[in-house]
């Protein structure tokens, strides 16, 4: 285990150390961040099958851009957690704030707790599995991939969403433009108990409801006025 | 003919009668390509003072005028050295075709400048065009990859745009071709939206945090620009600077777009040439001029545009339109496509058609044939050449061995409206309206 | 454009320490704002009902000379102390009778806050030189309420920086940017009375809190018709004499977090600025809902 301490390190100098070592010949791969206290960009860019601990909260955007490595916060994460992150894992063991996964283009990222407004804003195939409730106006634009709320969800749920799945076990506030509830069949039963396992969230994916385009909105047209 | 029965009035001239007669008959606003269609002041108002008695010239091809400029000398740790101070634009490929973005980067890359991404992302064959290259950070994030990032010899963080600053961008739907659709993670053949604000950030307290997190990802070694429409300039100029932007990059109301509403290109935004004097009035209230570097964009044409935008204290240029009309972009060639658009070479603006006549804003591979890109690089080149020739004449003539000592006090205006703007007096006079 | 910091004390235990707690949490949003900063803190001192604090350009003002002849023309005893370029007047007469003195006799002297617990001072600088300048660390008190500014569209001014004193014990501190608020200054102007020191949105927005409560307006209630009649992004936290209320437009833009033990409950733009409170690993932390009025406090 390779201990990085914030109290008497910069973050530059945390994050150039495992932009270095993934480039260099260190074996050991696991790495833990101590007192993060809030402070942003941290465990940022990783691009090597790092498994990075966070012990403590983090500021915004927290493991952004992330490929391969997994992150654990162990803590709450702010403004943008794992934004538009391409591939591996992260995880916040707390709640996360607004735009968590924002544009995340793969990977997974799970958050135990609530997130908070936008989460999965312009996702775009990442998958997100949130284990309470999740904020206004989340999955706003989501392109691609999956969010799956084990609580509720806020207003404007999937507003102007294009082809990104969404799945919420409990109640929807209200849902935005042109995103409609679709038919949970069996195939969307499989999918969200895939993730839940991935995510290691214990629930049951028969209880989830589905949610996805109308794809009304896909043209500019003056039936759409209304939406504009 | 009695002249008096034919008049057309000032107020509906027919472009204006056909407008809303277009509007009844669709319901929708108008979504074209290209920039602002109406008059504004430019340089064109402006003139140098050339040396005589008082000053003294330099001798045209003899005497040394250096043109080199280094961009992100503030934070970065490989700011970007250009040998002219005229950069080539953001610009998708999208909005462009392929063969546009390589001649754009082989024309740009023989004259030591760098061009700049759009939307959607990097392609390789841009990356292997261009040996300098800008990255940009736009609100979508389509195609946004941190190897694109790490990639790029810099990143611009877009947060508007000359042409439609508040907006976001529009392709529409015959330009999203599989491989579009693909790069954007989008089905094909819709109308595509870009967002107008950044997801994960608003303000510039959060831009300052963007800025360190792009920084961490990229080592600190990429300068950092912002780009931002020309409206509030020396409001949005402070705040960047604040954020810790290592350039800025204004963008003027004429810049164009690949497709947004009319009333955005044509209703929002200031002209370049109040921006450029506003942008600099700002660094130098902050003691940051030419610490933090600007870079001017929208209409940008000749070589006396960039002299005098860098008279006004620019450090270097951008141009988008014009480096697409030295690919032949209004050319009167293949002028039976033209009217097949319903225009006319000198008129087109239907880059957002996706059916470009010559071939560089469309997806079609038989009209991307039209495009040549060895020979688009070479007209790049020479069309930038061609610039910074006459910049330089235009600073030897007031007495500068570098392009960068023009100064606002070797200019005067012709028109109230430009010496207002640009805060040099009009010719023959000491009279600035608006500020003595 | 800003950070904000509010922090209120539920254990009385901790009250001698408000100071102490509260300064490290405005020294964590410099970089949102390093133009200016902005506190306003709340005690009860009890001995008067009545306090302003006042401000003069002239570090060398006489404020006991001052003290001595408003206490004469209202016939009541009125005390100052100096705090930096600030001063403490403390009085049993009307804070209004006290304002309308000053305005009379004294133009120039700026009057910071009106209340008889609340203390405003703000500075142009950065936050911990700001906090150094009036001692605010060694202060007691209920809670207090912070600002740190990026200014973004009016000139930095000791008069721009925030907390904006909106009514007896009442003021704002905004993070975001008003939309609507030059059209909405002329009507407070003309239709309500209001004057204004300044072009700052945020004033705007303190003024027209000050008019919505003059009219009858419970301080949730002037919130909410703001919701309706201020456009634009905003996070607002408003200290009242009790504790503090917060709202987000509602789009809900302007990050804004909140945490809460048994022994306070605090306020902030960034998580960073509640890292070092006591017992904030077992807090509850949450972020207030776009539109939606919350309140703290002992009321």
């Amino acid at each position: 285990m390779n201990t990085l301490d914030l109290e008497r390190m910069a973050v530059r100098d945390v994050n150039q150390r495992l932009h270095d070592d993934a480039a260099g010949t260190n074996t050991d791969q696991q790495y833990e961040i101590l007192n993060p206290m809030g402070r942003h960009a941290i465990a940022v860019g990783l691009n090597h099958p790092f498994d990075v601990t966070v012990r403590g909260h983090a500021g915004y955007y927290c493991g952004s851009m992330n490929k391969e490595a997994t992150v654990t916060i162990e803590g709450n994460a702010g403004v943008g957690v794992a934004e538009n992150i391409m591939s591996g894992t992260v995880h916040v063991t707390g709640y996360a704030s607004q735009s968590a996964a924002a544009t995340g283009h793969g990977g997974l990222v799970v958050i135990d707790g609530d997130a908070s407004a936008r989460c999965g804003i312009s996702m775009k195939g990442v998958d997100i599995v949130v284990g309470g409730s999740v904020g206004h106006m989340s999955a706003f634009m989501a392109q691609s991939g999956n969010l799956v709320v084990c609580g509720d969800a806020g207003e404007s749920f999937g507003d102007s969403i294009y082809e990104a799945q969404l799945f919420v076990r409990g109640s929807v506030e209200s849902l935005g433009a042109d995103c409609v509830e679709k038919e949970m069949r069996p195939e969307h039963v499989e999918r969200v108990r895939g993730l839940l396992e991935r995510a290691g969230i214990d629930a049951d994916p028969a209880a989830f409801r589905r949610y996805g385009s109308a794809r009304q909105l896909y043209n500019f047209k003056i039936g759409n006025i209304g939406y504009y | 003919m009695d002249e008096r029965k034919v008049r057309e009035s000032a107020t509906f001239p027919p472009h204006v009668i056909a407008e809303i007669q277009r509007a009844a008959s669709e319901g929708l606003y108008y979504i074209r390509g290209s920039g602002a269609k109406r008059a504004v002041p430019t340089f064109d108002d402006l003139v140098f003072l050339g040396a005589s008695i008082s000053r003294y010239p330099l001798e045209g091809y003899r005497e040394k005028c250096d043109t080199n400029v280094t961009i992100g000398t503030r934070y970065a740790k490989k700011p970007i050295e250009l040998k002219i101070p005229i950069t080539i634009a953001g610009m998708s490929f999208g909005a462009l075709g392929a063969n546009a973005k390589q001649a754009l980067g082989h024309g740009a890359s023989a004259m030591g400048t760098s061009t700049t991404t759009g939307d959607g992302g990097m392609t390789e064959e841009e990356r292997e065009a261009s040996s300098l290259l800008v990255y940009q950070y736009l609100p979508s994030r389509y195609g946004m990859e941190p190897d694109q990032l790490r990639k790029a010899d810099a990143i611009e963080v877009v947060a508007g745009q000359g042409a439609k600053p508040g907006g976001g961008g529009m392709l529409l739907g015959q330009k999203i071709t599989d491989r579009v659709a693909q790069m954007r993670t989008l089905p094909k053949g819709i109308d595509q939206r870009s967002a107008c604000r950044h997801p994960d950030w608003t303000g510039p307290d959060d831009l300052e945090i963007k800025i360190q997190e792009l920084r961490e990802i990229t080592d600190w070694e990429k300068p950092i620009y912002v780009k931002v429409g020309a409206t509030r300039t020396k409001f949005d100029t402070m705040l960047a600077v604040k954020a810790g932007a290592d350039a800025i990059v204004i963008d003027g109301m004429q810049g164009g777009t690949a497709a947004t509403q009319t009333c955005f290109i044509e209703d929002v935004g200031i002209p370049t040439l109040p921006a450029v004097r506003q942008a600099v009035e700002a660094l130098k209230e902050l003691d940051m001029h030419r610490e933090v570097q600007l870079i001017v964009s929208g209409g940008i044409r000749t070589g006396g545009d960039v002299a005098k935008a860098l008279a006004l204290g620019a450090d270097a240029v951008s141009i988008g339109m014009a480096s697409l009309m030295a690919l032949n972009c209004n050319a009167p060639i293949y002028e039976e496509d033209y009217h097949a658009l319903g225009t006319r070479p000198g008129s087109c603006h239907h880059c957002h058609t996706g059916k470009c006549p010559v071939g560089i804003t469309t997806q079609d591979p038989e009209l991307e044939k039209r495009l040549d890109p060895e020979l688009g690089a070479q007209r790049v080149r020479n069309y930038l050449a061609t610039l910074t020739l006459e910049c330089q004449t235009l600073a030897r003539a007031c007495g500068k061995s570098h392009v960068h000592n023009l100064e606002p006090e070797d200019m005067v205006a012709l028109t109230m409206e430009a010496a207002a703007m640009a805060r040099v007096p009009l010719a023959g006079t000491d009279w600035i309206p608006g500020w003595s | 454009m800003c950070g904000i910091v509010g922090l209120y004390l539920k254990n009385p235990e901790l009250e001698p320490r408000l100071g102490e707690l509260f300064c490290p949490m405005l020294a964590e949003m410099t970089e949102r704002g390093p133009d200016s900063a902005g506190i306003a803190i709340y005690r009860d001192d009890g001995q008067y009902t009545s306090k302003m604090t006042v401000y003069s350009s002239d570090p060398d003002f006489d404020w006991d000379g001052l003290a001595a002849e408003v206490g004469r023309d209202l016939g009541t005893p009125v005390t100052a102390d100096r705090v930096s370029t600030h001063a403490i007047l403390r009085s049993d007469a009307s804070t209004r009778d006290l304002r309308a003195w000053l305005q009379d006799h004294y133009p120039n002297i700026r009057a910071m806050s009106a209340g008889g617990a609340l203390e405003i001072y703000k500075e142009v600088g950065l936050p911990v030189d700001v906090m150094e300048q009036f001692g605010i660390g060694a202060m007691n008190g209920t809670h207090a309420i912070g600002h740190t500014r990026m200014a973004t569209e009016s000139a930095v001014t000791t008069e721009g920086a925030h907390p904006f004193n909106t009514g007896d014990d009442l003021c704002l501190v905004h993070n975001g940017s008003l939309s609507n608020h030059h059209r909405l200054r002329e009507w407070l102007r003309r239709h309500a009375g209001m004057t204004f020191q300044t072009e700052n949105d945020s004033e705007v927005a303190a003024a027209y809190l000050t008019w919505r409560l003059r009219e009858g307006d419970s301080l949730s209630q002037a919130l909410e018709a703001g919701l309706k009649d201020l456009d634009g992004f905003y996070t607002f936290a408003v200290g009242t004499r009790e504790g503090f209320s917060v709202v987000r437009d509602p789009i809900a833009c302007k990050h804004a977090i909140m945490a809460e033990t048994d022994d306070w409950v605090a306020i902030a733009t960034e998580y960073r600025a509640l890292a070092r409170l006591p017992g904030v690993d077992a807090a509850r932390v949450w972020e207030p809902k776009p539109a939606t009025v919350y309140s703290w406090g002992r009321a």
